[in-house]
């Protein structure tokens, strides 16, 4: 069977998989990271989002032989070892910007990679646009957006360039 | 998934040796498109080759020509300064496609060998009258589509790069999203360049992408929306599905012509 060497969450693996297996499989099957989840299984709702090498990709649509030697950070390698919320983890719970929660973690990690990805700010309908990727059943999205837009200030350490809304 | 053993060659030769050795081997790109295929089981590959490892990446700009690698993803078009200032409208192209995990993985190669019948790549390698260059010879865009996920390309045949002819006067796309999916509907994509000026649509053609010549000679004699306004597209060789019928889909093109050839300016 052959193996794939990938680090995530800054931690090293060495896993042996099939030639079929997903990235979401080993993360969730193999390393025990159930926080990225699986939605639809279609490649459309944006559930199993991840960082590979710094971009947000679909988990579930990646092999995990394409992840050989990448760099992955999931759900749960936001948090400090104390325990800190990243600040948008904390801003989705400020804003109330989940209900059932199935969605969030794909959804804050798209967020994520939207804010550090644009320094210059983002407006309201950037913000929308930048997540079309990820769907939600529960919430309307409405406080997602807000949520996204008040983390933009503390990801960048700075007031928002541009009013979000 | 059926399983499959995973090959990721590091020179065009060793995956069109890949590809030769077995009558079941499928060329992997992004795999955006291709892994739900396999997801699906619609497709039974012996062998998957991943083209990532051939260096195909990367975007060059010289005086009469922007050249970008098959293996270019999505996102790093949509961001190229060089694609932006030479064809701005094939960077928004490449910015609108699918959502932005997408366009982290989606290469142009990938969409182009595919030709996905609403995929949004082929509207503009056909109106800007580009090149596709594989490892064997160079084939012109109006040679390469042949119909729904139908190309010229010959078994063991690998795209390296697109050459697209500069410099390029204006350009632009207007796409009515399938809102589930984020493929075209109706795309069309707007040029005036080398290849003079072209109107090619994707998502509404039974046959995949198609040039639009009646707006084409209206456009030459004068470029505005309002020239375009009157022409209508025979809805008897569109598509017509749940998401839309085939009139309505010829209604969509007139439209999206008229946003294209405004956005272009």
């Amino acid at each position: 069977m052959p193996q794939v060497t990938l680090t995530v969450n800054g931690k090293r693996h060495t896993v042996a998989v099939e030639g079929r297996t997903l990235l979401v499989e080993v993360l969730r099957e193999k390393l025990g990271l159930t926080g990225t989840h699986i939605g639809c299984d279609t490649s459309q709702c944006g559930a199993c989002v991840v960082h590979v090498n710094g971009d947000s990709v679909k988990s579930c649509t990646m092999l995990a032989l394409q992840a050989e030697g990448a760099e992955v950070t999931t759900i749960e390698g936001l948090a400090k070892p104390d325990g800190t919320l990243h600040p948008m983890q904390e801003m989705f719970r400020e804003h109330h910007a989940l209900q059932c929660g199935y969605c969030t973690p794909g959804m804050v990690m798209s967020a994520i990679d939207l804010v550090a990805k644009h320094p210059e700010g983002l407006t309201e309908r950037e913000i929308r646009e930048g997540l079309d990727g990820n769907l939600c059943r529960c919430t309307g999205y409405h406080n997602i957006v807000k949520a996204v837009a008040a983390a933009w200030p503390l990801m960048h350490q700075k007031a928002m360039p541009q009013a979000a809304e | 998934m059926y399983d499959f053993t995973y090959h990721r060659p590091t020179s065009v030769a060793d995956a069109v040796a890949l590809l030769g050795s077995d009558a079941d081997a499928k060329a992997l790109a992004g795999g955006q498109t291709f892994i739900p295929v396999l997801k699906q089981r619609l497709n039974k590959p012996s062998k998957v080759v991943d083209l990532a490892g051939l260096g195909l990446a990367g975007i060059s700009l010289s005086g009469n020509a922007l050249v970008i690698g098959a293996s270019t993803r999505h996102a790093d078009v949509a961001g190229s300064a060089d694609v932006r200032r030479a064809i701005p409208g094939l960077a928004a192209l490449a910015g609108g496609i699918g959502d932005n995990q997408v366009r982290h993985r989606g290469t142009i190669g990938g969409s182009l060998a595919n030709n996905d019948p609403a995929a949004c790549y082929p509207s503009a390698v056909l109106a800007l009258g580009a090149t596709i260059v594989t490892n064997k010879r160079s084939i012109a865009a109006d040679d390469f589509f042949q119909g729904m996920f139908t190309t010229a390309l010959e078994a063991g045949e690998i795209i390296t790069s697109v050459s697209f002819p500069l410099p390029v006067a204006k350009s632009a796309y207007a796409k009515f999203n399938q809102p589930a999916s984020r493929f075209a509907l109706v795309g069309v994509f707007v040029a005036k360049g080398p290849a003079g000026v072209r109107v090619a649509v994707t998502g509404a053609g039974q046959n995949g992408v198609f040039r639009q010549r009646a707006m084409e000679a209206a456009l030459t004699a004068s470029w505005s929306p309002d020239a375009v306004a009157a022409i209508t597209t025979p809805a008897a060789d569109l598509n017509s599905d749940i998401h839309g019928s085939a009139e309505y889909r010829a209604h969509l093109i007139t439209v999206m012509a008229k946003r294209a050839i405004a956005a272009a300016g």
